[in-house]
This record gives C-alpha cells, sequence and structure tokens, in this order.
C-alpha cells in the first residue's frame, strides 16, 4: 500500500490554546510597541569603534601581502597558459574545439549549439572580450575542482570534517563578496588574479558539497560488499565510489562552472579583462542595449559550457555503459565528424587570419534594444514612478516604522518568539544569536531597513513565483514556453536588468527590490513547478473521481502534499532576496548593501564595509534557519493506507 | 569495452593535435590579445608605415618601432575614458604598445606600487593618497593639472529655476521641502547622493546649513543620471550631486545651485564644513619609476593637458555618438591638431 504523507493535525484543544497565545503575544507586543515607540532605537552610528577595529584588518592584509606573492604569481601564470592556449587556436581552432567536444561527447544537436554559440559571440564584436573571460573561467574551475573535489571526497566520508566545513562554505557563499573584496584586492592587488581569487571563494562550495552528497549517496551495502571481496579502501575509493558518485560530481563541476560565470562582473571591479569590465562600461553610460548585449554574450558563454559539460559528464558516466550494440556505429560516426571539425578548425589558421574574428558581418541588438527600451519607458515611466511611490509610502514606509521606531528589544523578542513558534527552539536561539551578533556590530539600524526590505521582496517574490509555479506545474504548454525563458534568467547577470528598473522606478528601495525579485523568481517557480507535479497522480484522479474542483484539487490536495517543497522554495526565495541585497544598493536600496559598497569604494571606511557584510551573512543565517524549520512544527507523520 | 578504448584513443589524439598545434601556431606568429577599455580591441600592430599623423589625410593610432608599454588606468567615467582614447592614440603612433585596464580609484593606486599601472590621467583630489604614494613613499609623482577643472556641487535639472527662480539661492531651499518630498525621505526633502566612490559630504552640509532635507544615496552613477534624465523628461523636481565634466550635461541642462562659495581651509573638518565643494585641479598622477625611465612617453604626458569643452567633446562621440575608443579619438585628432601637437616632444 501507498503511504500517504499528510500534515500531522495537533488535536483540537492544544490547536485553540495556541491560537489564544498567539493573539495574546500579538496584543502584547502592539502595546508595547506603542508604549515604548521612539526609544532605545539603536540609530546608526558611521564612526563606531567596531568600524575601525575591523579596519586594522586590511592594514594588515596590506602589510603581509608578500607571504601571497607566489599564490598571485602562480595564479597569474594559469591564466596566461588558457591565454596563450586560445591565442594560439585562433577563433577557427576555439570554435571548432568546442564544436568537435560537443559532436564527439553529446551528438549533433550539442555541437551545433556549441557551434552556434560561439560563433554567435564572434558575430556580436565580442570575441577577444568573451576569451578573456573564458581563460579566467577556465583558471578558476580549475582551482576549484583541484581544492573542492579531494575535500568534497574527504568530506563524503568524514561527518567531522563535513560539520566542521560547513559553517565555513556557509560563510564563503553567503558574505557578500564586496564586503571581502577589499581584503582580495589587498592580498592580490588588482587584474586578473584576484578575480579568480573571489571566483574560487564563491565557487569551491557546490564543488564540494555537491561531491560530498555523491559519495554519501553511495549505497553502504555496495561499499561494504566490495570490502568484503577483499577490496583496500583506495580500491573502494577509486572502482567503487567515484564511479557511483560520477553523476554527483559531474553536477558539482557543472555548478561551480556556473558560479564562476555569475562572479564575472564583479571580478571586472577589480580590473579583470572581459566580458565583466563590458557590462559596468554599459551601465556607467547608461546604454541599455550594449549592456544587455554583453549579458546576452555571458547567458550564451553559460549556456554552451553548461550543455558541452554536461554531455561529457553524461558520456563519461559508468552508469551508462550499458550501450546497445546499435550505439557503436553511431560512436564511432560521432567521434569522426568530430575530428573532422577539429582538424579543420586547426588548420584554418593557415588559410586565413585566425587573430581577429572577421567584422564582415555583425549582429548587434543594442540599437533595437535601445529603441524599445526607450519608447518603453517614455510611454509608461509617469505610471511606473507613480506605482513605485505607492509601494513605497503604503508598504515599505509603515514597515520600516514598525521594526525601526521599535526599542530594539521588543523586535528581538517578537523575533525570537517568532521563530520559536514557527520551527522550533533551535532556530530561536540561532536568531538570538544572530540579532546579538548585529547590535555588537552597531548596524542594527541599517540591518532592520535591509530586513524590511528583504522581507517585502520575498514575499512578493513567493507571491508572483508561487502563483507562475502553479500555472506551469499544471499546464505543459505554458512549461515548455517559460522554461528557456527561466534558463536564461537565471544566468543573466543581475546588473543587466538594473537600468530598465532604474529608468521605470527612479534610484530607491523598490527598485532594489525589483532587480532582487527578478533574480530570485526563477528558482522559486522551478521549485514550487516541481513540487506540485510530484504530487502522485493517483491521489490527484482520486481527488477529482471524488468531485473535487480545480480550485478544491489545488488547495485542499496538492498544495498541502507538496508543503516541504513550498517551503524550500520559500527558503531558496528568500536567500537569493538576500544575496542581491548589495546589488540592490547600487540601484538606491541604501543600508546594509550600501554599507558594503561604500567599504569596498572607499579604503577608509573598509572596517564598515566588512562589518556590514558580516551583518547581512547574521540575517542570511536567521531567517535561513527559521524557514527551513518552519515545516519541523507541522512535519508530515507518515500515514499508511490501508 | 571495445568502446570505452575507441572513445578514449580518440579523445587523446585530440588532445595532442590540440597541443601541437597550439605550439605550432605561437611558433610561427605571436598574436597579441590586449586587454582593451572601452570594447574595440585595440592592437599595436609591429610593421605599419605612418608616423606623427598630422601631415597624413588619414589618421591612424598605428606607429612604427616598439619603445615599450604604457600601462593606463581608465577611471570608471567616460571623461576618463575620452581622456585615454586621445593620449593612447597618440602614445602609439609614437610608437608606444598601451594596456589598459579599468578599475576604482583605489585599487588603481595600489598598482603604483605593484607596477601594474604607470599613468593615471585624472586623479579627482584623494589627499590621502597622496599623501601615502606622493609623500611618505615616493611611488607617484603629481604630473602636473591635466587642465580640466572639476566641479562638484548641488544641481537641479533647468526647468525648476525657470518655474522656481528662488531656488538658485541655498537660503531658499527651506521653502521647498514639500517640493523635494519623496518617500524615501520621509517628512524632509529629498537630496539625491551618488555612488560611494565620489568625494562627497552632502549630509554635513545639510545639518550644517539648517535644511530640512534628508540624503538618499542612490548608489551608482548610473542611477543619479537616470534620475535626473526622468527629471529632466518627465518634470519631476530633483535636487543631487552632480559634477562637470559629465557627458550629460550635453544631453540636458542641469543648473548649479549656490551655496555659500568655497574659501580655502573652509572644508579642513568635514563634520563642520559648511561651503561649497572646491574646484578640483585635476591632475595626471604617474608611476615614479616609469617617469625616469620612459622618455618620450612621460615627456608626453607630462605636457598633456585640456579643456573641460574638449574632453565633454570626445565624451559625446563615445556616448551619444556610440564611437569606439579609437574612432572618437581619429575624429577629435583630426579636428583639433592645434590642441595636441604641443604635447609631443
Amino acid at each position: 500500500m501507498t503511504a500517504i504523507r499528510l500534515p500531522a493535525r495537533a488535536g483540537l484543544e492544544e490547536r485553540v490554546g495556541r491560537r489564544w497565545l498567539v493573539l495574546l503575544a500579538v496584543a502584547a507586543a502592539a502595546i508595547l510597541w506603542v508604549v515604548f515607540r521612539g526609544q532605545m532605537t539603536l540609530p546608526h552610528n558611521d564612526d563606531a569603534p567596531i568600524f575601525r577595529s575591523l579596519l586594522g584588518v586590511r592594514e594588515w592584509a596590506e602589510d603581509n601581502r608578500q607571504t601571497l606573492a607566489p599564490l598571485r604569481e602562480g595564479i597569474g601564470g594559469l591564466i596566461d597558459v588558457f591565454d596563450e592556449i586560445i591565442a594560439s587556436l585562433g577563433w577557427p581552432g576555439v570554435i571548432g574545439l568546442f564544436t568537435a567536444i560537443g559532436v564527439g561527447f553529446g551528438g549533433l544537436r550539442v555541437g551545433l549549439l556549441a557551434f552556434l554559440g560561439m560563433t554567435a559571440l564572434g558575430l556580436m564584436g565580442l570575441w577577444d572580450a568573451s576569451m578573456q573571460t573564458l581563460s579566467m573561467i577556465l583558471a578558476a574551475v580549475v582551482l576549484s575542482l583541484l581544492i573542492g573535489l579531494p575535500l568534497g571526497i574527504l568530506a563524503g566520508r568524514s561527518n567531522r570534517l563535513s560539520a566542521f566545513l560547513s559553517p565555513i562554505l556557509d560563510v564563503m557563499q553567503i558574505l557578500p563578496t564586496l564586503g571581502y573584496l577589499p581584503l582580495v584586492t589587498a592580498f592580490f592587488f588588482i587584474g586578473g588574479p584576484p578575480g579568480v581569487v573571489a571566483t574560487l571563494i564563491y565557487a569551491i562550495p557546490p564543488a564540494v558539497r555537491i561531491t560530498s552528497l555523491g559519495m554519501r549517496g553511495v549505497p553502504r551495502t555496495t561499499v561494504e560488499a566490495a570490502a568484503a571481496y577483499g577490496a583496500t579502501s583506495r580500491q573502494i575509493l577509486t572502482k567503487v565510489q567515484l564511479p557511483l558518485a560520477w553523476r554527483a560530481i559531474a553536477l558539482g563541476i557543472n555548478q561551480t562552472i556556473m558560479l564562476s560565470l555569475s562572479m564575472v562582473i564583479i571580478a571586472g571591479l577589480i580590473g579583470a579583462p572581459g566580458l565583466g569590465r563590458l557590462v559596468l562600461n554599459a551601465l556607467s553610460k547608461t546604454q541599455i542595449g550594449t549592456s544587455f548585449q554583453v549579458g546576452l554574450a555571458i547567458v550564451i558563454l553559460a549556456i554552451v559550457l553548461d550543455r558541452v559539460t554536461f554531455a561529457i559528464g553524461e558520456r563519461l558516466d559508468p552508469r551508462s555503459r550499458a550501450d546497445a550494440a546499435s550505439r557503436q556505429d553511431r560512436r564511432a560516426l560521432r567521434w569522426g565528424v568530430a575530428a573532422a571539425i577539429l582538424v579543420a578548425g586547426l588548420a584554418a589558421p593557415f588559410l586565413i587570419d585566425a587573430v581577429t574574428f572577421p567584422d564582415a558581418i555583425r549582429l548587434s541588438l543594442a540599437e533595437p534594444v535601445d529603441t524599445v527600451a526607450t519608447w518603453v519607458t517614455d510611454t509608461i515611466s509617469p505610471a511606473t514612478h507613480d506605482f513605485e511611490a505607492w509601494v513605497a509610502t503604503y508598504i515599505l514606509n509603515p514597515l520600516d516604522t514598525i521594526l525601526l521606531d521599535a526599542p530594539w528589544w521588543l523586535v528581538a523578542a517578537a523575533t525570537v518568539g517568532l521563530a520559536w513558534f514557527l520551527s522550533g527552539r533551535r532556530p530561536a536561539v540561532i536568531a538570538a544569536v544572530c540579532l546579538g551578533g548585529i547590535i555588537v556590530l552597531s548596524l542594527w539600524d541599517h540591518s532592520m531597513r535591509t530586513l524590511a526590505n528583504v522581507l517585502v521582496g520575498t514575499s512578493i517574490t513567493l507571491a508572483i513565483g508561487g502563483a507562475l509555479g502553479v500555472a506551469t506545474a499544471r499546464n505543459a504548454r505554458l512549461r515548455a514556453v517559460v522554461r528557456p525563458i527561466l534558463d536564461a534568467a537565471q544566468t543573466l547577470p543581475p546588473f543587466v536588468y538594473l537600468l530598465p528598473a532604474l529608468l521605470l522606478f527612479g534610484p530607491n528601495r523598490f527598485t532594489g527590490i525589483v532587480a532582487a525579485v527578478i533574480f530570485s523568481i526563477p528558482p522559486v517557480i522551478r521549485l514550487v513547478e516541481v513540487g506540485i507535479r510530484a504530487v502522485p497522480a493517483t491521489v490527484v484522479e482520486a481527488a477529482t473521481a471524488s468531485g473535487a474542483t480545480a480550485r478544491q484539487l489545488l488547495w485542499k490536495v496538492q498544495l498541502p502534499m507538496s508543503l516541504q517543497a513550498l517551503l524550500l522554495a520559500a527558503n531558496q526565495g528568500l536567500v537569493m532576496v538576500l544575496s542581491m541585497v548589495v546589488v540592490a544598493a547600487l540601484v538606491g536600496a541604501g543600508a546594509l548593501g550600501y554599507d558594503v559598497i561604500t567599504g569596498f569604494a572607499r579604503g577608509e571606511q573598509f572596517g564598515k564595509g566588512l562589518a556590514a557584510g558580516v551583518a547581512i551573512v547574521l540575517l542570511g543565517i536567521m531567517l535561513d534557519r527559521i524557514t527551513q524549520g518552519a515545516g519541523g512544527r507541522r512535519r508530515a507523520a507518515t500515514v499508511r493506507a490501508g | 569495452m571495445r568502446e570505452n578504448r575507441l572513445a578514449r584513443w580518440a579523445g587523446g589524439i585530440a588532445m595532442v593535435a590540440v597541443l601541437v598545434a597550439g605550439c605550432a601556431r605561437s611558433a610561427g606568429s605571436t598574436p597579441t590579445p590586449s586587454a582593451g577599455g572601452g570594447g574595440a580591441s585595440q592592437s599595436a600592430a609591429a610593421a605599419s608605415a605612418s608616423a606623427g599623423a598630422s601631415q597624413v589625410a588619414e589618421v591612424t593610432c598605428k606607429g612604427a618601432g616598439d619603445k615599450g608599454t604604457v600601462k593606463m588606468m581608465v577611471n570608471q567615467w567616460v571623461g576618463a575614458e575620452a581622456n585615454v582614447a586621445v593620449a593612447q592614440c597618440l602614445l602609439q603612433q609614437m610608437g608606444w604598445k598601451v594596456e589598459t585596464s579599468t578599475l576604482a580609484e583605489e585599487p588603481a593606486w595600489q598598482g603604483f606600487d605593484t607596477g601594474e599601472v604607470d599613468v593615471i590621467l585624472e586623479n579627482w583630489g584623494h589627499p590621502e593618497l597622496e599623501k601615502h604614494y606622493i609623500q611618505d613613499t615616493k611611488l607617484a609623482t603629481d604630473a602636473g593639472p591635466m587642465g580640466v577643472t572639476g566641479i562638484i556641487g548641488w544641481y537641479v535639472p533647468a526647468w525648476m529655476l525657470d518655474q522656481y527662480p528662488d531656488l538658485a539661492d541655498w537660503h531658499n531651499l527651506n521653502n521647498h521641502v514639500d517640493l523635494f518630498k519623496t518617500p524615501e525621505s520621509g517628512d524632509k526633502g529629498q537630496f539625491l547622493g551618488s555612488d560611494p566612490t565620489f568625494v562627497q559630504y552632502d549630509e554635513a552640509l545639510i545639518t550644517n546649513l539648517g535644511l530640512n532635507f534628508k540624503v538618499v544615496f542612490s548608489g551608482s552613477e548610473a542611477a543619479s543620471i537616470t534620475a535626473f534624465q526622468n527629471a529632466d523628461k518627465n518634470k519631476t523636481p530633483l535636487i543631487g550631486y552632480f559634477y562637470d565634466p559629465q557627458w550629460l550635461h550635453n544631453e540636458i541642462k542641469l543648473t548649479q545651485i549656490k551655496l555659500p562659495p568655497y574659501t580655502p581651509g573652509c572644508d579642513a573638518d568635514l563634520k563642520k564644513v559648511a561651503c561649497d565643494y572646491p574646484p578640483y585641479t585635476l591632475n595626471k598622477i604617474v608611476r615614479t619609476e616609469w617617469l625616469n625611465s620612459s622618455g618620450d612617453a612621460a615627456t608626453f604626458i607630462k605636457n598633456f593637458k585640456w579643456r573641460n569643452e574638449d574632453q565633454n567633446e570626445v565624451a559625446d562621440l563615445l556616448t551619444n555618438k556610440k564611437l569606439s575608443g579609437e574612432d572618437a579619438a581619429k575624429q577629435w585628432i583630426t579636428e583639433h591638431p592645434e590642441i595636441w601637437q604641443p604635447w609631443m616632444p
């Protein structure tokens, strides 16, 4: 009999009692708010002593930079190696190589995609910049994997190492790069190497985590069986665990590449050459069309690398060795074609100029995009500005007032209480510790402002993402249309839609929220869709057979049964919005994000910038633990039917 | 298992082929990927003919000889790109190779220490960096003014002064608080601050001048620019931090509000400042070691000097006319020999 998960329902008396308690708590909080309004609000002090002491960290880094000089030389050398290889291949060679790999490992479709993608980069006039970015990405990925894969394998076998690494990896991924970027430049100066280092810090965690997960996914019985047959530890690793974990490892490699690409623009801020730099240039000239075109180039590069590495991963997967006989012929054909393409690409430089991509044809999306953008903004910008003013006045400002006019202890107590109610004791303790940390960092005022923005942003993301997720779950055609848009939206650098957002809404908190929402919606849509579609078809049929309408089906059956997925969607939406806090400050969101970019821009403010980055991490951990644990109270009790 | 080996051999041969081809190619010719600023790839070809473009009808940014490399830093604004575009073109004509890197101001000065940056053509103040790098460690040298005067101040779209002429004097700002109120500024009028990279002390000014305004930071230059563009187009009120030279002035009209005039020393304590921003004599900073060892390039840089309107003209070509750095430089060089010829050593 199938076991069906239903949310556990507490007893009737318990539920009623809890409701009264909640009402009482809310009433008490409201009264205290009115009574103590405006007192003990911990207003922002730009000269807080802790900022000055954190500044010392950077000075220490600058004094000690010589120790890391060899590392810098090494990374610079690695980038140069890739530069040289790409330069000697020339554009026909690079296109030929990618196409050949695509055809060889993935067949005609992947090869065609690779060919079209790489050629498009050249046709848009972005070949040189794309190759500079490619060198940097390759260097970063190689180093990430060199460090991350072994660590992941070790973490997969050792619980202690895994527990030790987990918070470190968390921080590496959540701490805003701009917060610690001055430290990176203090040690590694400017140019390609610090760009690679900043990318490493962001891209190693998925390599470690996913590899570790893959290792742990190998069934214990299989490992024991191998041991029983007399396999040594090394043999178990190389012949059993790695092959079986290959899928996960391939995914880890793929994620490392994707995350490295998302760091391209930040690397541009510290002088790394390539596409990131071009986006920043276009932004400073407020050229929407150019920034969109370069952003598109980054997306194309991401898609090509993604599909090609995915194909390699699939083809090398030991588990799919069970090939039908007919595949043998196709394999020979594929590799034959691949070899021919490769030879053509390598031979071409002897016949034509392989250094500069020919400019006979040029694809320019910049002008049409500019025209459309100008027309749209001219038409609707008065209306969008009014809308922004309305949201800011009736939603953002009241929320700010509630959080900021209240004494700090009231807000802290309410948050801890809410955490306890929603998720249990441990998240409540973590919430208390994080809030305490924020107070110690002298960033209470700005953190509350950022919290307000994040809450509004997350709510909007979940509302729209949830609705769209439900829609795509139920409509296959919509799904097919939306999927490529979501793919592109997830890889398009957020910097690209900053300009349109600014033109429509002006520089303020709302615009920052809009940028964060656009960035965070795709994963929410995906998770909600997956969750709803995972509800067993039998249950859906039973419900419709019993006469449920479409609405009842959704609200009474599908949503409750996909609760875990919905909570995960909420959690991910929150984390993604939080990760946009710094970028949002570039369009007027202020608060912690602005502190971080100030710390990066002005040396004497580095302490405040780093402190703000840590405060963002603390908020992130607190909100993450609360939303992750929110399902705990109502965790499904498995009910066996029949 | 046969397929395994076949695939592996094919892959191995492919890899070897790539490496062999790579070595053969790099032994043959030397392509030069350069770190280009602004989008167009610039390569100084070693062999082409023309030097000294003033007599030739077709201006080109290539020159004969290979005297070495000049590493120029391009600030993240268009005016700086204009400076570098023209300087790069002329230096290349003289036979130098130019590498550009675009950086924020702080990291750029660090380049004087490592040798990654030789020249910053446009420096706005930064007394703390000048003290450390020029006076204390002598890693950098002030190469004189570049001729442009930087003006920072409080600007409003010009239409506001037509409608509210008394805005021209800061004393009357408090009478128009309602005009400038936004949801971001609550009960006070909004003053739009800018990118944190820029030197700003408007919060102190507002407090010390007793104005009922609140500074809201736009966060980036692009944000401030779009705000002023919108204020001009849709006739919405806006007052904010802005500056000249900036390409926006070629597109819309912005007028500066008069604050108490600057007197030397009035900005000594940035908490008590109550006067307008000083006019900045923008200067050139060069790496001391480079200055002493780079012959005519160093002389050229020391001579480089042009006016606000010259820089604005090239900046306009770069933004509104969407020319590449090289094309904009060629056009300006063709049209203004009287300005750049005195720079040549």
